[in-house]
């Protein structure tokens, strides 16, 4: 199976690119916008500021050129939890994905014009919750799609497979997005699965599977936005394969030090999709040094005016605990909340 | 109102499809799906003709996984419909226990009230009807130690169908346990039309001074026969049915409890961690003054429920062990 390519490993086009100028600058900035998230939420989590939190460093494009092809109003994301990246492109405000990750509630409900839902810590759980969503639109009449994110050990989870197989039966408008990125925390591809592609068990569905650079933003959003049209056209489901590569740890309590090598995170990090998509600019005489040192800048004013929403948010309550476990609250939520009002 | 209507002798499963058809009629939300509950209606054919008249959009046969029924369920509720999900026999349920204990009942919760799940999950539970393995069990203290959920157990049809019609209504998953045994083996006058039964009350079936009989579903009927057979001998027995666990009616169960100062729980679900150790507890924590005698459990063994009958009249409390119960609670 090819993987689909658009620009080499040092971001030189390998042919024609499918996306107009404006495009690949929205592109870039998405790209730097997630990285640059990224990295300060780590700090954050280093300050204590944060709770656990699961970087995405080195699979920006995998996520962000799929989220470029959705409407947050209109379509749907089911991301887990390495999907910050897709869900800031999406339309999730920094404040709410700070607090998200602060464990706040005040961070757990996407605004009501941004239909991604929380993301998801039980490995591809999401994916029946996804073919369900996405075949309601078509039972609603209206041309919506859904995108759901898991990494390569999600394609082990009998969900994946329930997941596909309804979702093809049901020709639900559905694009079901694996990024391999090489490891499952410690375990590696091939202790996962003995097939080659993830891509071919999108066969055992009957419905096209795809591999593409997950590194190469071009790539990912060519191929992403074809499945999003071919969904929008009541045409069903695809399996996208984003080949990529998570330089940073499975999350900040991680220490990917004893099971990989420095030497091939070293490899990975010269294919770094910010680097291969500002080459391509440089290339196409579309960027420069100065715009990008005033991206920067302007990143850098929007995440800390962020944290400083997220800083205003008042202290979750003792007694949230029980609200919004059902609509109306039950005795018993009724006699905990009455209790832990008292205590407070 | 509901008593003023026209009614007509349904058993359950009558109930249930007249139901489901009402609920489809109604509400162009909802949904009606699962293995086998198009074409064929359903294995107790309680969706029987409803595909028919509703078409394969609104009434549909979906690929064999549990886990899958339930998630996609919650994605077609969290996306604006009323999803209502068949599973074939509760004891399949197990397979989706990932959706539910991770998602389904705190869908709500973990999105602050962004994204909501109203479905509701039927399933046939219980045994006494001489069925395989797994086909008996009864899961419902797995599903009540599950935050975000109801779940309901009708024992008549005039209450399984206007309890039915209430749990589509409701905003939040519901699990309808429905026993078998009650199926086709309990017949009653079912009002005609669209109405609903809140849920979350249970009610005192037979009234009664000696002591409390606590039971649901299935156990119904056993404990209205023993209770029968105790007042021959004068002794006047209180049946009450629980009807929804959760969220349980703890008010009328201790209000029965303060009447009679002696308390019997009868489920069909092995004895240890059941619902009814709940009921138990829920006693001895709130009307332990008015307790005349330790609160008594009947209830199947701590062993799998036993397939294709030979033994299972003796895993399945009936009204023999019900009354041996209430004699150590009058003797005490």
């Amino acid at each position: 199976m090819d993987t689909v390519q658009y620009l080499d490993d040092h971001g030189k086009p390998l042919r024609d690119i499918p996306l107009s100028n404006e495009a690949l600058l929205i592109g870039y900035r998405a790209l730097r916008r997630a990285r640059h998230f990224d990295e300060r939420a780590l700090v954050l989590q280093r300050q204590g500021r944060l709770g656990v939190y699961p970087p995405f460093r080195g699979q920006e494009a995998a996520q962000v050129g799929v989220a470029l092809c959705l409407k947050a109003d209109h379509d749907w994301l089911l991301p887990s939890y390495r999907e910050s990246a897709a869900a800031l492109t999406f339309g999730m405000p920094i404040s709410k994905l700070i607090l998200s990750w602060r464990a706040d509630p005040a961070g757990w409900g996407a605004p009501p014009n941004v239909n991604m839902v929380q993301f998801y810590i039980p490995i591809a759980t999401q994916i029946p919750q996804a073919a369900g969503v996405a075949h309601a639109q078509r039972l609603l009449g209206k041309d919506a799609v859904a995108a759901v994110f898991i990494g390569d050990g999600g394609t082990s989870e009998g969900d994946f497979h329930e997941g596909l197989n309804f979702a093809s039966v049901f020709n639900a408008p559905l694009l079901v997005v694996v990024q391999n990125n090489g490891w499952a925390i410690s375990v590696p591809t091939q202790k996962q699965m003995k097939v080659q592609r993830i891509a071919q068990k999108a066969q055992g569905y009957g419905i096209p599977g795809i591999t593409v650079d997950g590194n190469d933003l071009v790539a990912v959003w060519s191929v992403a936005r074809e499945a999003v049209e071919r969904a929008r056209r009541g045409e069903g489901p695809t399996l996208i394969e984003a080949l990529t590569y998570r330089v940073a740890p499975h999350t900040s309590s991680d220490d990917p030090s004893r099971y990989r090598t420095e030497e091939e995170t070293e490899r990975w990090l010269k294919r770094d999709p910010l680097l291969r998509m500002k080459n391509c600019l440089l290339h196409l005489g579309l960027w420069s040094e100065a715009q990008e040192a005033l991206l920067t800048e302007e990143l850098e004013a929007e995440f800390l005016s962020a944290v400083e929403e997220a800083d205003r948010a008042p202290e979750p309550k003792p007694w949230e605990i029980v609200e919004q476990v059902y609509q109306e609250m039950q005795p018993d939520q009724q006699a905990a909340w009455n209790y832990l009002r008292g205590e407070a | 109102m509901i008593a003023e209507r026209q009614t007509r002798v349904l058993n359950n499963v009558q109930a249930i499809n007249e139901a489901l058809d009402l609920a489809l009629a109604q509400d162009p939300r909802v949904v009606v799906f699962g293995e086998d509950v198009g074409t064929m209606g359903g294995v107790f054919r309680a969706s029987d003709g409803l595909q028919q008249k509703y078409g394969e959009r609104r009434v549909f046969d979906t690929p064999l996984a549990e886990s899958g029924i339930v998630g996609f369920g919650i994605g077609l509720a969290m996306a604006g419909l009323r999803p209502v999900a068949e599973i074939q026999f509760a004891g399949f349920l197990y397979p989706a226990l990932d959706q539910i204990l991770s998602h389904l009942g705190r869908m709500r919760h973990r999105t602050r009230g962004r994204f909501t799940i109203p479905m509701v999950i039927r399933a046939p539970y219980g045994g006494g009807v001489k069925t395989p393995e797994q086909h008996a069990d009864s899961p419902e203290a797995i599903l009540t130690h599950v935050p975000g959920v109801k779940v309901v157990i009708p024992s008549s049809p005039e209450r399984t169908k206007g309890l039915l019609l209430a749990a589509i209504e409701d905003p939040d998953p519901v699990f309808f346990l429905e026993a078998i045994k009650l199926y086709r083996g309990v017949k009653g006058e079912v009002p005609e039309g669209y109405y609903t039964l809140p849920l979350g009350r249970a009610r005192v079936v037979r009234e009664g001074s000696a002591a409390s009989l606590f039971c649901y579903g299935g156990m119904v009927e056993v404990c209205l026969k023993a209770a029968e057979v105790a007042a021959r001998e004068g002794v006047e027995l209180e049946v009450v049915d629980l009807e929804t666990l959760i969220p349980l009616d703890t008010q009328t169960l201790l209000a029965s409890v303060q009447k009679t100062g002696r308390a019997v729980v009868v489920y069909e679900a092995m004895r240890t961690g059941g619902f009814g150790a709940e009921i138990a507890a829920r006693i001895a924590e709130e009307a332990l003054d008015y307790l005349q005698a330790p609160i008594v459990r009947v209830a199947g063994w701590d062993a799998p429920y036993p397939p294709f009958s030979a033994v299972e009249n003796h895993y399945r409390p009936d009204a023999k062990r019900v009354l041996e119960a209430v004699r150590k609670v009058l003797t005490h």
